[in-house]
């Protein structure tokens, strides 16, 4: 526990709603290297508050990395400096005193601003909706010791679960890209055999809402994986491209 | 007086479900697409249900305050779900389940409750492993498992670190389908504010939509309310930022009963709190403590390094006081301790925080066994605390984890308001006094995927299919009811922050309503609470208007009630003389310090009817006990 | 338009096309490399102009040199397309730009790299190409190469643009692989590796020409 404080200058986004023009606004702060950034947000807007100013608009709940709902862009890094964790997970003894840190919204034409910091992202949500699920209905499925799943196969495919969807992937993407996204959910069901019977459909499905809602192209630049809070690796990206190209050459689909 | 009716079916423990479902009454196919449900909430329990109710043909809408229902905290949930399958022929069996389940609650459960959830545990692995939920695997490609939580059988199934993650994911995959079909209506971003009761029926619901500040209404033939827990009531928890009390608060105001409000469970290992401004805790798991010693300085406000502190000058309380169990015992026993320490000034340099001290085992063991077991751990505490555990000692304290209080319901989770129905931690039911680790996913996904879907069925079937409209009377009462509270929040411009309530009412429910009770505290506290509560209402300033975005407004709301439902949590405490599970009352314990458990005058399930502000009647549901017989448990 | 060309139209059939047609120039430059290597002999000229003139006589040359041109074409008409609806999918840029830790200069400069290389083509195209169809069989390519590469302007530019040329390929060649799906842990490495080896080896073969020739080579 450290005792000493650090001088920040913090520049923070501030933008009224998605079609006003935002700017940068200053505020100065003093806080301890132990909090974490985002309370550090939040010791901002108890000061705001208490002066009756506006507080600055900004997203989080789990605060330990898992639901996705924080995301900010700190000096130009989606979920800040390092690599592997949310913003939530965050603490100023990454900063020095003095810093001056910039912080912005996700920024991508599929993710508009609310306010503030706080952006949209339910396109992901309605990606998802196009086939980011294996369709069964509940009850009547077989025991689960049924299928013996490969522990290796079983891994990989957690691995690509264990994406949070918080956009990350998009905000880091310089095209506003959403494959390493949608790649996870494709590589999960790709990869476990209860995925099989909507293999391609699926990929087709997601593929077309991804494109229809205006996310950008892969240019494999892999900035996706090096921002993933998770480490979602961009082989998964390699995986959708095959699957999509099988689909393509394989299904009875003539869209 | 409401008489309190569980509806539990007769017959033998076994087939208590079996035959219910074949009794229930079921609604016509073609009927179905004529009834429609309103859920709200979206984590296993809210998910599970919305995708499974849409499923079985009914007009399904989601309300969450999230962006995407994949947000609730049940994604959060670290360590697992049970179920008793048996995969590793160790002797597991529903019944047994069933049965640790029941003492683990210490014995303030519905049995019969506890029996269905045990049975229907198994369904809920087949269903998440058919999702595609990656469940850890042995290497011949079956389920593996682990024990958990005491349990003297290996029954838990997970997901690396991140089973809640994983569930919840599958639920929100199921209820995307739905959505993707048009059949459930996903309405993000709106919090409820209140449920709407027409004639005595649960009609629908009011809500702010938390992007444009309008104040909605919504109706349908049934309410289901899947929000959560409210351990924010003591501002730090294991909770999320958002989680909160205020559907179910509101639905308590409108007269759904409130079971066990005190009922609160403390986890024992979370990260140390670092200052003021912290906001919230995190979870630690408990395995940390199989090869951890827990340990403070014998002197007040021992500033040293805890590396300078002499052996003998070290006081390993666990292992003083519970020699048999150690640094191994339970949650509540551990939790009590390190704050009693703490409250003795002898935190760990004076903070609150004990220490978990890994030294002797790298001694003993080496460093690298230590980092194979808890290097991810290690990483973590790092990461978060800027220390090193492999050189300095642990800091660690108690957060509470989880309510097990909740609305009433009955057998078939339906509230005391006809209609409107509770599901996951927001009801009371099935944990009794205390929950076991690895079963609040298990009861979320049963609630939502296998009871609810048939009990819905059997009171729409007595329902009539026509739809009150949201013009009736009833709506523009609620609607201006929650317009006023929202003026009056906003009209009150005081020199206060939210915040600043919210700890103040966080610090007065741990100090008071916390882990150790007395009857003098409880007094106390509510006196306290009442005064803090009508302070806010003179001194808190909420920043900014009704429209649009105001997340200051919206947590005030949440505050606001959180200000009522501590009081009637400490007036629980207060009228629940006897000491059981995570309730323990000072006054009732034995002479070794245990919880003194009475089940002569208080096995019951306390159920609170709202009056007026600060004004309940207590409604009594005498729990039987014929399968499972009253023990004591020991950890000397 | 029928599925395939819908499915070549998507942000992945996009991507696909650009490996294919960037495979595809990416064998063209290694037997123009070793063709040209030709320049190196020396015998004044005489197996070079032997080399190019028998290339010109083969019949199936035209037909490749349409097949060629369409392949560049592609490339760099679906290239500008995809930049410039990459680019448009943020409107609102980032103030602050730190490049990402993970993510090459090589591979974020692409269209940079593509754009400079196009220019080149356009030049290194009416230098050469275009006087042999206009001016016939007779011309002694060798004598223009070797004067051209003799003026230091051309040839630094030359040499610059081979070098951003390296670059461009030490991206595409393992990008193109990664876009066909074919990632996989073993070889993946390797592949870049490969790639990076290829973008050197035309890189510094393409620009020994006129290096050769700036240091008064024959």
């Amino acid at each position: 526990m450290s005792e000493h404080k650090l001088n920040l200058k913090l520049m923070i986004w501030k933008q009224s709603g998605p079609d006003v023009k935002g700017k940068f606004q200053e505020y100065k702060v003093s806080v301890s290297p132990d909090s974490s950034f985002l309370e550090i947000l939040d010791d901002l807007n108890d000061s705001l508050e208490r002066s009756n100013k506006e507080p600055v608009t900004f997203e989080s709940d789990c605060r330990e990395g898992i639901c996705g709902t924080c995301g900010l862009v700190i000096n130009g890094l989606p979920h800040g400096p390092l690599s592997r964790i949310a913003t939530c997970q965050l603490h100023m003894r990454h900063f020095k005193d003095g810093d001056t840190v910039y912080v912005e919204p996700f920024r991508a034409n599929t993710f508009p601003v609310i306010k503030d910091l706080m952006v949209d992202r339910s396109a992901l949500d309605r990606i998802m909706h196009a086939g980011g699920f294996i369709s069964i209905n509940t009850g009547g499925v077989p025991d689960a010791n049924e299928i013996p799943i490969p522990k290796e196969i079983s891994s990989f495919a957690f691995d690509a679960a264990a994406c949070i969807g918080c956009g990350a992937c998009v905000a880091a993407c310089k095209n506003s890209s959403a494959m390493l996204f949608v790649s996870a959910k494709v590589s999960q069901f790709a990869l476990l055999p209860q995925g099989q019977p909507e293999r391609y459909q699926r990929v087709e499905k997601m593929i077309k809402v991804m494109d229809e809602e205006g996310f950008g192209a892969c240019s494999n630049t892999y900035a996706c994986e090096a921002e993933c809070p998770k480490g979602i690796s961009v082989k998964n990206i390699a995986r959708l491209n095959r699957e999509y190209i099988k689909a393509k050459v394989k299904s009875h689909n003539l869209d | 007086m409401v008489r309190l009716d569980s509806k539990v079916p007769e017959g033998n423990i076994a087939e208590k479900w079996t035959n219910h479902k074949f009794n229930m009454k079921l609604v016509n196919p073609a009927n179905k697409r004529k009834f429609s449900v309103i859920v709200v909430g979206s984590g296993l329990a809210g998910a599970s249900a919305a995708a499974t109710l849409a499923e079985l043909g009914y007009k399904v809408k989601v309300i969450t305050y999230h962006d995407s229902p994949r947000r609730a905290h049940s994604i959060a949930a670290q360590g697992g779900i049970n179920a008793a399958k048996n995969y590793q022929n160790d002797g597991d069996s529903v019944y047994r389940l069933f049965y640790d389940t029941v003492k683990g609650g210490d014995f303030r459960a519905r049995e019969a409750n506890v029996h269905r959830l045990a049975e229907v545990s198994n369904n809920i692995i087949d269903q998440c492993v058919a999702q595609g939920v990656p469940f850890a695997r042995d290497y011949g490609g079956l389920l593996d498992n682990r024990s958990f939580g005491g349990a003297q059988v290996s029954r838990t199934f997970y997901a690396r670190g991140q089973t809640g993650q994983q569930l919840l994911l599958g639920a929100y995959s199921a209820l995307s389908r739905q959505i993707g079909k048009g059949a459930v209506e996903s309405l993000t971003r709106r919090e409820m504010l209140d449920v709407v009761v027409v004639d005595g029926v649960a009609s629908g619901v009011v809500v702010r939509n938390m992007i444009t500040g309008e104040i909605e209404r919504h109706s349908a033939h049934a309410v289901v309310l899947a929000t959560g827990g409210y351990s924010n009531v003591f501002f730090l928890s294991t909770n999320a930022m958002m989680c909160n009390t205020t559907s179910i608060w509101r639905a308590h105001r409108k007269g759904a009963f409130f079971g066990n409000p005190c009922f609160t469970q403390i986890h024992p290992t979370c990260l140390p709190l670092h200052g003021e401004n912290q906001s919230k805790l995190t979870l630690m798991s408990e395995s940390l403590r199989n090869d951890g010693r827990i340990w403070v300085s014998s002197k007040v406000a021992d500033m040293r390094n805890p590396n300078d502190i002499p052996e003998n000058e070290r006081d390993y309380y666990l292992e003083r006081k519970y020699p048999s169990f150690g640094n191994l015992s339970p949650r509540d026993i551990s939790s009590r301790s390190a704050k009693e320490v703490v409250d003795e000034g002898r935190g760990a340099r004076g903070t609150e925080s004990v220490y978990l001290d890994f030294s002797d085992s790298i001694k003993r063991l080496g460093k690298n066994v230590i980092e194979e077991r808890y290097g991810n751990l290690f990483e973590i505490y790092e990461t978060i605390t800027g220390e090193n555990p492999y050189s300095v000692p642990m800091r660690i304290y108690p957060a509470p984890h989880y309510t097990m209080g909740g609305l009433w319901v009955d057998y078939n989770l339906m509230s005391s308001v006809p209609g409107l129905f509770v599901l996951g931690e927001a009801n009371f039911s099935d944990h009794g006094a205390n929950r076991l680790g690895a079963s609040a996913l298990m009861q979320g996904l049963a609630d939502g995927y296998f009871v609810i879907p048939y009990t819905i069925g059997n009171y729409f079937a007595g329902e009539k299919p026509a739809l009150i409209g949201t013009d009736h009377a009833e709506y523009n009462n609620t609607v201006s009811e929650v317009q006023d509270r929202i003026k009056q929040l906003l009209s009150i411009k005081g020199g206060k922050t939210v915040d600043e309530f919210h700890k103040k009412l966080g610090r007065i429910m741990w100090n008071k309503v916390g882990m150790a009770r007395n009857k003098k505290g409880l007094e106390e506290g509510i006196g306290e609470i009442r005064e803090l509560r009508s302070e806010f209402y003179k001194d808190v300033n909420v920043v900014g208007s009704g429209e649009g975005v105001n997340q200051c407004l919206e947590r005030a709301g949440r505050v606001i009630d959180y200000l009522e439902l501590g009081e009637l949590m400490a007036v629980d405490a207060l009228a629940r003389e006897e000491s059981c599970g995570a309730h323990f009352r000072e006054e009732y314990q034995t002479e070794e310090g245990e919880a003194l458990r009475n089940d002569e005058e208080f096995a019951f399930v306390s159920a609170w009817e709202f009056k007026e502000d600060g004004k309940w009647d207590l409604h009594k549901e005498n729990l039987k006990y014929e399968y499972v017989k009253f023990a004591t448990r020991s950890y000397k | 338009m029928s599925w395939f060309f819908r499915s070549l139209d998507s942000s992945i059939g996009k991507k696909i096309l650009m490996a294919l047609t960037g495979l595809f120039l990416i064998l063209f430059l290694m037997i123009h490399l070793a063709g040209n290597l030709a320049l190196f002999k020396n015998d004044g000229g005489l197996a070079f102009n032997n080399y190019s003139s028998t290339l010109r006589s083969l019949p199936v040359i035209p037909i490749l040199e349409i097949g060629l041109g369409l392949g560049f074409l592609l490339h760099i008409i679906q290239g500008v397309r995809l930049w410039w609806l990459n680019r448009s999918a943020r409107s609102e840029k980032y103030k602050i730009n730190t490049p990402s830790k993970g993510s090459s200069i090589f591979s974020r400069t692409m269209v940079y790299t593509g754009s400079i290389t196009f220019i080149f083509l356009v030049i290194h195209l009416r230098s050469y190409w275009y006087t042999v169809i206009t001016e016939g069989h007779e011309v002694d390519l060798f004598n223009l190469v070797k004067t051209s590469f003799q003026d230091p302007v051309y040839s630094g530019f030359y040499i610059v643009a081979m070098a951003l040329l390296g670059f461009h390929l030490n991206h595409g060649f393992q990008s193109a692989f990664q876009t066909f799906g074919w990632n996989h842990v073993k070889y993946f490495p390797f592949i870049q590796k490969a790639g990076t080896l290829y973008a050197i080896l035309m890189a510094v073969g393409f620009a020994s020409m006129p290096v050769y020739f700036l240091l008064g080579g024959q």
